[in-house]
């Protein structure tokens, strides 16, 4: 299957990308087969609340891209309603003009319980696409607040999307999230109090620390849903300052940093998912887990203790 | 009666009740087990209940209502072909229908020409008629007399141009435009709210409802323009309460947008008109009608300064809910029927249209049409309701109900009007989402069996369906196809170029396009070109909401 | 280790039709029972449909027919499915249809008919039942 996913297929990335969410059997292997063959996309992130119109601008970058002549993947995070586990994925109703083309892969994900709307399947949902050809890889994800900053760890280049009016300009000041997109785009620009809110994420650009050679993020104007071509805004701009951005990274090498940090971070989950997992296995089968548990409801011991009773007995080299 | 002696027994009897949280209607209200006095007690009588005819005309629009002329019969005359649509008018008006409603086939509805590639399969869906060019319209009326009927065209977003092809009509068979009754839905707003068969962005919609507003207005003066829907909302989940509030707010709308258009509000108020759903719950749907009756008066006096007393009537068509029956012992719609039309009289409806039992399954069959035609034939001349106006008025759950319908929606304008307006409001998806979550909420209960639908959820049996259905006809595709393309290739082609042009540029400037559309049509120019150039100069509208 | 795999389904209307309540509610009710669902939306040809259902890898397609529509797009939707090779889903319509046309679509290639007013348990039930492991 990896071999025809090389080829370009798409029912065989579909297949795959299903086995990776599901951490179906041998989805390690398949993917150390897979690992070789990425690396060299551009992953663009675009997040923010919902409405501000993350998909309508999705949309209109696989058009710019696919003029270029380049090969687009896309994931689109949703999230997994935390009481049944399941998903409405309905952001595919707005990249309709895509779904003929062959040279466009979308994929939906539910995040399925990970709080930052990430799960660690979706590093490897990447390099699917990546493997099957796709030059350029948009992850999209729902960016409430300060939880969804996964995104940067995932993307190389960084959207956050907001609009006038609504507050997430100043909600995004707040929660710092603007120092960590590079590119910020005011979206719906048309709207009443589009220019204050303009100003004021200028002026909080302006007002942060950034050092000498490093990127400073930029704002963009844009009016996504429009009714007619002429009425669209600000997407050429956009393209360009995305561009911009790649060639910063490469010309400085901050894509090393960057790359250095996605792996960290993946490597981060997999440990701490994979450890819990050893952890709690062995402690289920040794009948301790229920017994620490108790001792801590009964409050004669606290989860601190518990922990680093457990590291000491079983994973720091004993004296 | 010792009247305290009655007040200590209803207390008592309300503090033994059990859970009142189960009784609710379906617009969510706590239904008491008991009314009493105190529950209107706190309004003033003198001024709010009134006489029927009198403003504001909680008890009835008319002084005598129904004893002097029963609610106009109004049923779906409609099917794929013009030509049987003609047939199938001719029977209903025989079999005693007064009015006729027209509903158009799908690819119609979505502004294509039958020969269009989307409309491939669709042509004459749904038991609506395919109109391409003003041929079909000839056909449809072909020894109908349009000076006598009443018709009612459903049709919204390509309104403009069924409306030129109407007039073009009338005008060649010689009939004075100013004898022409009926109505045209053109309700762009609830397209947006609810049915989502719009084309353009909001605001060319409403320049064009307020061109077919205007033409109208000076020479169809006995056609009502606008049937403001509160059906499709309902349809589309709204409960009744929501229902009343959404389309009066609509309508306050249209009346805000034809007074800024340079209308005076007494020259085409008294020819808006409304339409209804019937829901379910018997006494709630009658306290809505009465409700709307109240606010619309009030709000056109106070706040749009009409003068005329008829600008202050809601007058109102009704047709009973499709989305009650159920395709599970269809023979059971047949009651909830008779009970939603009952409704809909004691609410005091203008005009009245029953679903056919088997609605549910397909396109009803001449005999369980008669039925539904029957149903209100029986209501008018055998029960007796019709002798005196507004029977209930007095009794003490009505009047509660309806002032409490008049309470929330009059909270659900402050909400719109927060929102800056209808217009606002469905920009930001305000409408869609409580349409939707009512929808939800509604298929919930029923999952959960706090709603019961007899046969369905309670009373289930499996069957087999003994009834008869009507089939739809495979040919009259492939023929009407062809009869479009003869036609496209008859006619004048260079004089269909320059009529295009022509409404390319009044869909630029600001003159009334009706005119213009009726040339248009004349020249056998097609629906679907219209629609067409008009997307191209005013865009079109992709719903922004989230779900 | 993996949970149990989650289903996929795919909810859209074809055609003309613009009337999404059944669609719509339907699709949060089989959210709420913990499956995941990909909605389309209207005015969705048997190309758009297929296309998304191979790239989403779903389970079910579910097809929401109101207007008369299902006889002439159901066989669409089958031959585009067969043409991608993509058969192996299960493949269910919910909405408006005559008795009598059942028999007919399922012999097209519709695994269950659903008719107007159904309950989603029994939509749910099915899905569980019939999707395979």
């Amino acid at each position: 299957m990896v071999k025809r996913l090389l080829a370009g297929d798409r029912r065989s990335a579909a297949r795959l990308i299903t086995l990776v969410e599901n951490e179906m059997d041998d989805h390690h292997k398949v993917m150390s087969l897979v690992y070789p063959h990425t690396g060299q996309a551009m992953i663009l992130g675009i997040t923010g609340a919902g409405g501000a119109g993350k998909s309508t601008l999705t949309d209109h970058l696989i058009g710019k891209f696919r003029e270029q002549g380049k090969k687009v993947g896309v994931v689109v995070v949703d999230p997994s309603s935390p009481f049944s586990g399941g998903a409405f994925l309905g952001d595919r109703i707005r990249l309709q003009s895509h779904s003929q083309d062959d040279g466009v892969y979308i994929r939906s994900m539910a995040s399925r319980g990970y709080l930052g709307g990430l799960s660690r399947a979706t590093y490897d949902v990447i390099r699917i696409m990546e493997a099957m050809g796709n030059e350029v890889v948009i992850v999209e994800t729902l960016g409430a607040g300060q939880d969804e900053i996964d995104i940067i760890h995932i993307a190389h280049t960084c959207l956050l999307i907001v609009t006038p009016g609504m507050g997430d300009d100043i909600q995004a000041m707040k929660a710092g999230i603007m120092e960590i997109a590079d590119i910020i785009v005011l979206n719906k620009a048309d709207l009443d109090g589009a220019n204050t809110s303009l100003r004021h994420l200028q002026g909080a650009l302006t007002a942060g620390s950034f050092e000498e050679g490093e990127w400073m993020p930029c704002v963009v104007s844009t009016v996504s849903a429009a009714n007619k071509p002429e009425d669209l805004q600000g997407i050429d701009e956009l393209a360009s300052a995305i561009a911009e951005h790649q060639t910063y990274l490469r010309k400085t090498r901050a894509i090393d940093r960057v790359k250095y940090n996605r792996v960290e971070q993946e490597l981060g989950l997999i440990f701490k998912d994979e450890l819990q997992k050893i952890i709690f296995k062995g402690l289920k089968g040794t009948g301790k887990k229920r017994e620490y548990i108790e001792s801590i409801i009964e409050q004669r011991n606290d989860p601190y203790s518990v922990v680093e009773e457990v590291l000491n007995t079983y994973l720091l080299p004993g004296e | 009666m010792n009247n305290q002696k009655g007040t200590e027994t209803i207390e008592n009897r309300e503090k033994g009740s059990t859970n009142d949280d189960s009784f609710k209607n379906l617009s969510g209200f706590k239904i008491k087990a008991l009314y009493g006095p105190e529950d209107i007690s706190q309004r003033d009588h003198e001024t709010e209940l009134d006489l029927p005819g009198e403003y504001p005309f909680t008890r009835g629009i008319h002084k005598t209502m129904y004893r002097q002329r029963p609610w106009t019969i109004r049923q779906l005359g409609s099917l794929d072909s013009p030509a049987k649509a003609n047939e199938r008018i001719k029977q209903l008006l025989q079999m005693g229908a007064t009015g006729i409603s027209l509903c158009l086939d799908m690819p119609t509805i979505m502004g294509r020409d039958s020969d269009d590639p989307l409309a491939e399969g669709e042509v004459g869906s749904c038991g609506g008629v395919a109109i391409d060019s003003i041929e079909d319209m000839r056909n449809l009326l072909e020894g109908i007399p349009i000076d006598e009927i009443s018709i009612n065209f459903v049709s919204n977003s390509q309104s403009a141009v069924i409306l030129a092809m109407f007039v073009a009509v009338a005008e060649e068979r010689g009939v004075p435009l100013e004898r022409l009754t009926g109505t045209m839905q053109n309700d762009i707003l609830k397209e947006y709210q609810a049915q989502k068969s719009y084309y353009f962005p909001p605001r060319p919609s409403m320049r064009l409802t307020i061109d077919t507003l205007g033409f109208c207005n000076k020479h169809l003066p006995r056609f009502n323009p606008i049937s403001i829907s509160g059906y499709h909302l309902a349809s589309a989940g709204a409960t009744p309460v929501q229902e009343v509030a959404f389309t009066l707010a609509n309508g306050f709308t249209y009346v805000e947008e034809g007074i800024r258009a340079g209308l005076s509000v007494d020259s085409f108020a008294p020819r808006l008109s409304f339409f209804f759903k019937v829901h379910n719950d018997f006494f709630e749907n009658i306290a809505k009608y009465r409700a709307a009756r109240r606010i619309w008066a009030k709000t056109m006096r106070e706040r749009f300064d009409a003068k005329d007393r008829r600008s202050c009537l809601f007058r109102v068509h009704t047709q009973t809910s499709g989305s009650s029956l159920t395709a599970h012992q269809a023979e059971n719609n047949i009651i909830r029927v008779t009970i939603q039309a009952l409704s809909a009289v004691l609410g005091g409806t203008q005009s009245l249209h029953t679903n056919a039992f088997d609605e549910a399954l397909s396109i009803p069959t001449p005999k369980s049409e008669k039925l539904a035609l029957r149903t209100q034939q029986i209501i008018a001349k055998e029960s007796g309701v019709i002798n005196t106006v507004d029977p209930l008025a007095g009794s003490y759950y009505v009047e509660a109900l309806t002032n409490q319908m008049e309470d929330e929606c009059y909270k659900y304008f402050k909400e719109i009007e927060n929102l800056g307006g209808v217009i606002s409001a469905i920009e930001k998806g305000y409408f869609a989402k409580i349409i939707a979550d009512s929808a939800f909420s509604y298929q919930r209960k029923i999952e959960k069996g706090e709603r019961i639908v007899v046969g369905l959820n309670e009373f289930f049996e499996e069957e087999e369906t003994d009834i008869e259905l009507r089939e739809a006809d495979p040919e009259f595709e492939r023929e009407k196809v062809s009869d479009l393309v003869e036609l496209k290739e008859n006619r004048d082609q260079a004089l269909v170029k320059v009529c295009l042009n022509e409404i390319g540029e009044v869909c630029q400037g600001s003159d009334n396009i009706i005119p213009y559309l009726i040339k248009a049509v004349k020249s056998y120019v097609t629906l679907g070109e219209i629609i067409g150039v008009m997307k191209e100069i005013f865009g079109e509208y992709r719903e922004e909401s989230i779900y | 280790m993996a949970e149990k795999k989650k289903i996929k389904v795919l909810v859209t209307k074809v055609g003309l039709d613009g009337h999404d309540r059944g669609a719509k509610v339907v699709s949060s009710l089989l959210k709420e029972a913990g499956m995941e669902v990909i909605y389309l939306g209207m005015f969705q040809r048997p190309e758009s449909i297929v296309r998304a259902a191979i790239d989403e890898d779903v389970d079910v397609i579910g097809l929401s027919y109101l207007s008369g529509e299902h006889l002439i797009f159901t066989p669409k939707v089958v031959d585009e499915m067969k043409k991608n090779n993509f058969v192996d889903v299960l493949l269910i319509a919910g909405g408006t249809f005559p008795a009598e046309d059942i028999p007919i679509m399922e012999e097209m290639g519709i695994d269950k008919v659903f008719r107007a007013g159904s309950l989603t348990e029994s939509i749910v039930d099915y899905i569980n039942d019939h999707v395979e492991e």
